[in-house]
């Protein structure tokens, strides 16, 4: 029960970081139906950034580790924002039009470019990164010495993700904004027509994915304590498998699948073995893909005209 | 009409438009003057709707010209032209069929002053009360009248003084058909619209329409006021057949 209870804890926020990633699949999928192969490197490239800001703030004196990390959110937010937006400007707004498998080619590209350019840049070896936040509670202990606990990082993931994720469903569902993004998803042409700028809409759906694939590499960096050039390929294909089992182009599945991967990896190490949790996502991965390709949350095709 | 010569609202010069490699328009001349209901009819792949989605710049024209308001729009970006004062209710209505018909509205008004959204969604809800008992409902579940409605209240929200309508009695019933003619006459007649109607339900649209112009393979072949057009012998062998 008490080992239950701490492979539950462990497995929430390690879903609440896929989740945070999944997002940036599901909703450019949902807008270009295209996978961003690239973006699993946009959440590596905001945990890179992560660690450079700690460092330079550190060296500014900036030490009062709430404020340290608000500022590095921030940092880490805007630059791979950037990254999001040029990305899409350069490797796949020039191919929209094209044939559907031309875009895709290039994200592949523009995946493997950013894991040998930060690797080129930053050196391949891992980064480790001093533990920042350290402490937390004890929610029960059994009579042998076994303590389930819960970490203040662990509270900061989990609140600071439901957080972000409500916001974000708010800008989907309430905003000017978020209509324009879900008009742009079903019908680009009349978008257009009624002054919705649809290239812009487009970017901004990159930005923002790409905002919150750097808040789970903040959130990563501070968790595992060291990263390096690789980490988005694994993590970004764990977010699409989570993307795809919640319904891929669904935001709520986004958040659902994410947090369902981390359960199911978290689980599988603690009772089965460690060794082979990868192979346990990604038979997820084929299953949701041969017998329920729309995924759990996801919609169906068929439209009435 | 006032009595000093004025430039006509809307003035297409020469335009052809392609698809691809497929010449959809070759060389159309037409204009709508301020206040005017005009009619454009003729068969199925006339090149009708070509010429509603090239005013809108999508796709655009390849040689010629569109005028609105006297300036030239030909290469204006399609989101800037709503901002112009020009909506299209399009081939095939394309109602948001995921979103509600509160949301498909509030899609149109983007373009509008702000500050302008409860009064038009008053008006339109005025024009269309089925729209209203229908608010929360999701677009795609809607029938095809209702969605021609809300296609054409979507239009209106954004407050044009050129309306763009293709087909709006495609599919429906006589009886919607009747009712939506209606209100394309009142806001006409009430609001000072100028219309546009893209129509294959000629006789409608030549009785509601002041002038009219009949498309044949992407040319302009005939033109007359709506009651030259209904009398005109080609036009009756060619478009009023049948039906009445």
């Amino acid at each position: 029960m008490e080992y239950f209870l701490q492979q539950l804890i462990n497995g929430l926020t390690l879903g609440a970081i896929y989740g945070l990633i999944a997002i940036g699949y599901t909703m450019v999928y949902g807008i270009i139906g295209m996978i961003n192969f690239a973006h699993g490197e946009i959440y590596m490239i905001g945990a890179f950034i992560a660690v450079i800001s700690f460092i330079v703030l550190g060296a500014a004196g900036i030490t009062w580790v709430p404020i340290m990390l608000l500022l590095v959110l921030i940092i880490s937010m805007v630059f791979t924002s950037i990254y999001g937006w040029t990305i899409e400007r350069l490797a796949y707004r020039p191919l929209r039009g094209s044939f559907r498998l031309a875009p895709l080619i290039s994200a592949i590209g523009m995946s493997i470019f950013l894991q040998n350019y930060v690797q080129l840049v930053q050196g391949a070896r891992v980064k480790p990164m001093p533990p920042m936040i350290q402490g937390g509670f004890t929610v029960m202990e059994r009579a042998d010495g076994f303590a389930v606990s819960i970490s203040y990082l662990q509270i900061i993931i989990i609140l600071l993700t439901t957080a972000l994720m409500a916001g974000f469903t708010l800008l989907i569902t309430r905003t000017e904004l978020g209509r324009a993004q879900r008009a742009c998803e079903q019908d680009k042409t009349m978008a257009g027509l009624l002054g919705v700028n649809v290239d812009r809409t487009i970017s901004l759906t990159f930005v923002l994915g790409a905002a919150l694939a750097a808040v789970a590499g903040v959130m990563v960096t501070l968790y595992y304590g060291v990263i390096d050039f690789f980490i988005g390929f694994l993590a970004g294909v764990k977010a699409f498998t989570a993307a795809v089992l919640g319904g891929i182009g669904s935001l709520p599945g986004a958040m659902l699948g994410g947090l369902l991967i981390g359960l199911i990896e978290a689980f599988w190490s603690a009772y089965f073995s460690i060794e082979y949790k990868d192979v346990a996502t990604f038979t997820i991965l084929v299953l949701v893909l041969i017998f329920r390709p729309t995924g759990l949350l996801g919609k169906p095709e068929i439209e009435k005209v | 009409m006032s009595g000093q010569m004025r430039e006509p609202m809307l003035k297409i010069s020469g335009v052809h438009t392609f698809y691809g490699s497929i010449e959809a328009l070759k060389g159309v001349d037409m204009e709508v003057s301020a206040g005017e209901i005009v009619t454009l009819i003729g068969a199925n792949g006339a090149g009708k709707s070509t010429l509603l989605m090239t005013i809108c710049g999508n796709p655009r024209a390849k040689s010629g010209s569109v005028h609105f308001e006297g300036e030239d729009i030909t290469r204006v970006p399609t989101f800037e032209i709503v901002r112009r004062g020009i909506a299209q209710s399009p081939e095939g209505r394309r109602i948001f069929g995921r979103m509600t018909v509160l949301e498909n509205l509030q899609m149109g008004s983007i373009t509008a002053q702000p500050g302008s959204f409860s009064r038009e969604l008053e008006r339109v809800y005025t024009l269309f009360p089925r729209l209203k008992e229908r608010q929360a409902q999701r677009g795609g579940t809607l029938s095809g009248g209702e969605q021609q409605m809300l296609a054409i209240g979507r239009a209106l929200m954004s407050q044009p003084r050129l309306l763009l309508l293709d087909e709006p009695s495609l599919g429906l019933a006589p009886l919607i058909v009747k009712q939506i003619f209606k209100v394309i006459e009142d806001i006409n007649r009430e609001q000072k619209m100028t219309v546009f109607l893209v129509e294959q339900n000629a006789f409608h649209a030549l009785k509601l329409a002041h002038r009219g112009y009949v498309m044949v393979n992407g040319n302009i072949t005939l033109q007359g006021t709506g009651r030259e057009l209904l009398a005109n012998e080609e036009v009756r062998t060619a478009y009023l057949e049948g039906g009445h």
